[in-house]
């Protein structure tokens, strides 16, 4: 059984209704750790042992947030910038997280048209998370590709929340059981595109 | 009726020049000296009296010298020791030896001419110390030099005071060890090797009880809170050690100076020194006066070249020898000027020197009437050589040498006053972050409390301003007042702000109207004592009833931001320390403002007030 940490950052839990529905999903699942980087770190000091501590014990690592201006809201950057240190995740005897897992789970107020080539943002995620990506192979981790969920914003048309929940959950029970294609899902897309090439029936 | 008479006469002498000749920059000693030249030989006042006048006042040297020794720090001490023994050490020896030298070639025997050069190398503390801190010269080479000389001077003088009655004319040549045994000493019809063992076990005695017996006394008085008792302890101690030294035959000034040395790094060391210095200060005041009135003026009059060429010759010689010395030490060029000129005069320790000796017959009583008039000519002149440095010197060398010249290790000091609750925490926070922090109070058990673990205090009330300056107010940058009597932390604080002007003060508040108060006093920073704390609960409380953590944080950030606005805002409103109709209507006004505030982000509107990680409004929900 692999042990799963999700790492969650939304200033305003109060006001989110995608990740909010993602928190939601991820709860009660047995190996899966679900932290609020903002209710554990309201004042901004992170706590850097006990966040290293969190990585060694866990498998798969999960930053789970929206999207902020394309990216991550910053106590996510904060949290790499202290956690990821010189001699541990990377550099000279920096292998306490090799051979890990990581990828991004972001939810994202644009629809899946939006983000490509001829999209209103005229990227797609990956393109986006590259910095997330670098980092985590940086520290000799296997990065999957994003879990996204398109149009997660109140009100937006063409939504299906109970749908990414559902999914969500799926993929969080399958990697604990053991059932994710790494080499698979590292190839894809988008994770939440390809859940049923890279899980296998329990 | 006499006694009152005459102490009226002394005493306003004292009041009329002192203040006048210290606003003419001549420096309290002088005043005190022509106050005395003024009711004796001007008004011819006062006569023969000032001679017992002289003798009682002489204790007042007794206590400067405790006050030395408190001012003795054994780690001060060793970190300016190469400037002591070299500088200071070679000053006093030179120019004894050149004077001795001169009275020789004079045709003084030599005995003489030893006690005048040792009496003559010293230069005036009070003048000069007085002086360089009032042209800000204090802490440039040439200031910090001449402060190490003058210190030297002072310790100088216990070994002087050893010395002068082995300079005895034709004197005895006791066969015992050392100089003390001049004066009707009890212990004089003990055999020699007795007398050793007595001499050695009081001065034993001294340390001793210094170390273990003295501190718990006078924590024990300090308790009681009765300031008089305080100071009455001082004096039986100071008066005490007198005693004991004449008793077994030394000089009660070693002893009291070893005193002081002992109880130098006690944490009652402020609280002993402002406790004595009015006591010496009015006693040495006296003392000038005595020797003012005494100075005989037929002499200056009669033969005007000589005491003028004396003067003149005492001033040119020790400037010299102090020009070498600041060359051969390679002070930069213009503090070499200030140093020698600054220290050219004789000091007021020479007219007690002077009693000293002619009491022992070393010196008599023509020369010594001679020598107190050159002494106190040279005093006069001082305040002139300070102009030819100022007006001559300085303008001239204004280039390189003075910029580079200010390598003393000027840590800015913090002075805490108040060592309670609050006061602790910014102490030690400043204190591990390598401040030196010096701190007053006056709790007994906080005191004890605090040395356990290791962090140092000084017993005294905070709002005396002599124990203010002795804790080295006047140099430290900054200022945290942190009483916890609301008008006498006000007091303390307009105190300070009136007195020391560059020092930044941080204020700690009891509430609103008193940081309006403190900031009217002159505090530059203030903080209400349990805002922080209350609010920090506010939060606690607020996640308690189910808000996320970092929400809570938020609300409570917003809350103080606004809370500030207003503080600010209303301090126009607050006028003459009351309250009215128009401040408590801006005050409700400012609570309404607040609570929509705090309700419109709960209402979740797209508002100004709240604009973090606030999603897009959705046009087609809303239109």
């Amino acid at each position: 059984m692999a042990k799963v940490l999700i790492l969650f950052a939304h200033p305003r839990l109060d006001r989110s209704v995608a990740n909010a529905a993602l928190a939601e999903a991820a709860e009660g699942i047995e190996g899966v750790t679900f932290i609020d980087l903002y209710a554990k770190y309201p004042d901004g000091e992170i706590d850097v042992d006990r966040e290293q501590n969190r990585l060694v014990e866990n498998d798969v690592i999960i930053f789970q947030h929206p999207l902020y201006w394309y990216s991550s809201p910053a106590m996510l950057k904060e949290w790499q910038d202290l956690v990821l240190e010189y001699g541990f995740a990377y550099g000279t005897g920096g292998d306490a997280l090799t051979g890990k897992v990581f990828f991004n789970a972001t939810t994202c107020g644009g629809g899946r048209e939006a983000y490509s080539k001829d999209g209103i943002h005229g990227v797609e995620i990956p393109e986006l998370l590259v910095p997330f990506r670098r980092s985590f192979l940086l520290c000799h981790m296997r990065v999957l590709a994003p879990f996204v969920c398109f149009a997660a914003g109140r009100g937006a048309t063409g939504g299906d929340l109970a749908g990414h929940a559902r999914k969500y959950r799926y993929l969080l029970e399958a990697l604990v059981d053991e059932r994710v294609d790494f080499d698979q899902a590292e190839t894809v897309a988008l994770l939440s595109e390809a859940l049923d090439t890279v899980i296998s029936a329990p | 009726m006499d006694l009152l008479q005459d102490a009226f006469l002394y005493l306003l002498a004292a009041v009329i020049a002192v203040p006048i000749a210290n606003r003419l920059g001549l420096g309290s000693v002088l005043g005190y000296l022509i106050a005395g030249i003024f009711i004796g030989p001007v008004l011819g006042l006062v006569g023969s009296e000032t001679e017992d006048v002289k003798h009682f006042a002489e204790f007042g040297v007794v206590m400067m010298l405790f006050l030395v020794g408190l001012e003795l720090q054994p780690a001060m001490l060793w970190r300016m020791r190469n400037r002591l023994i070299g500088l200071g050490g070679l000053q006093v020896v030179v120019t004894t030896a050149i004077f001795s030298g001169i009275a020789l070639a004079f045709g003084l025997n030599w005995q003489t001419g030893v006690a005048l050069g040792m009496i003559l190398a010293l230069s005036s503390t009070a003048i000069v110390l007085q002086t360089l801190n009032e042209k800000g010269w204090m802490k440039s080479t040439g200031g910090q030099a001449s402060f190490s000389v003058l210190l030297a001077q002072d310790i100088a003088v216990i070994p002087m005071l050893a010395l002068l009655p082995l300079l005895v004319i034709g004197g005895v040549a006791s066969g015992s060890e050392d100089a003390g045994h001049h004066g009707g000493a009890a212990i004089a019809s003990l055999p020699g090797w007795l007398q050793t063992i007595v001499v050695l076990g009081a001065i034993a005695g001294i340390v001793l009880a210094g170390r273990t017996l003295i501190r718990p006394v006078f924590r024990f008085i300090a308790a009681s809170k009765l300031r008089e008792i305080f100071t009455a302890a001082a004096l039986t101690l100071v008066i005490g050690i007198a005693l004991l030294m004449d008793l077994v035959g030394l000089s009660s000034a070693l002893g009291t100076f070893l005193a002081g040395v002992v109880l130098s790094d006690s944490e009652y060391r402020h609280e002993l020194e402002s406790d004595i210095d009015p006591f010496k200060g009015l006693l040495l005041g006296l003392f000038f006066i005595a020797v003012g009135a005494g100075i005989d003026f037929d002499l200056l009059f009669g033969e005007p070249l000589m005491i003028l060429g004396l003067a003149a010759g005492i001033l040119f010689i020790k400037a010299g020898v102090l020009l070498a010395l600041g060359k051969l030490f390679r002070l930069p060029q213009s503090d070499q000027w200030l140093f020698a000129l600054g220290l050219a005069q004789a000091g007021e320790f020479a007219f007690v020197l002077f009693g000293f000796a002619g009491g022992f017959g070393v010196l008599d009583q023509d020369l010594l009437k001679i020598m107190t008039l050159v002494v106190a000519i040279t005093m006069l002149l001082t305040p002139l050589m300070f102009i030819i440095y100022e007006k001559g010197i300085a303008p001239r060398s204004k280039s390189g040498s003075t910029r580079d010249a200010d390598e003393i290790d000027d840590t800015g000091t913090v002075v805490v006053a108040g060592m309670g609750r609050f006061g602790q925490v910014v102490a030690r926070f400043l204190m591990t972050n390598g401040h030196s922090v010096v701190i007053l109070d006056h709790d007994t058990k906080v005191i004890d409390n605090l040395a356990r673990v290791g962090v140092k205090t000084y017993y005294g009330d905070a709002t005396r301003p002599d124990l203010l300056a002795a804790a080295g107010l006047g140099e430290a940058k900054l200022f945290v007042a942190a009483l916890d009597e609301r008008e006498k932390q006000t007091e303390l604080v307009a105190h300070v702000a009136r007195t020391y002007p560059d020092c930044r003060i941080l204020a700690r508040a009891f509430d609103r109207h008193h940081v309006y108060e403190l900031r009217e006093a002159g505090a530059h920073r203030t903080r209400r004592e349990v805002f922080e704390a209350s609010l920090a609960m506010a939060r606690d409380a607020l996640v308690e009833l189910g808000a996320h953590p970092f929400r809570a944080e938020k609300q409570a950030r917003m809350f103080r931001r606004h809370d500030f606005y207003t503080l600010n805002a209303l301090q126009e409103k607050w006028s003459g320390h009351t309250v009215d109709e128009t401040y408590v209507d801006a005050m409700r006004a400012h609570s309404d403002d607040l609570y929509e505030v705090m309700k419109s982000d709960r209402a979740d509107r797209y508002e100004d007030e709240d604009r973090g990680w606030t999603p897009p409004p959705n046009r087609k929900k809303l239109g």
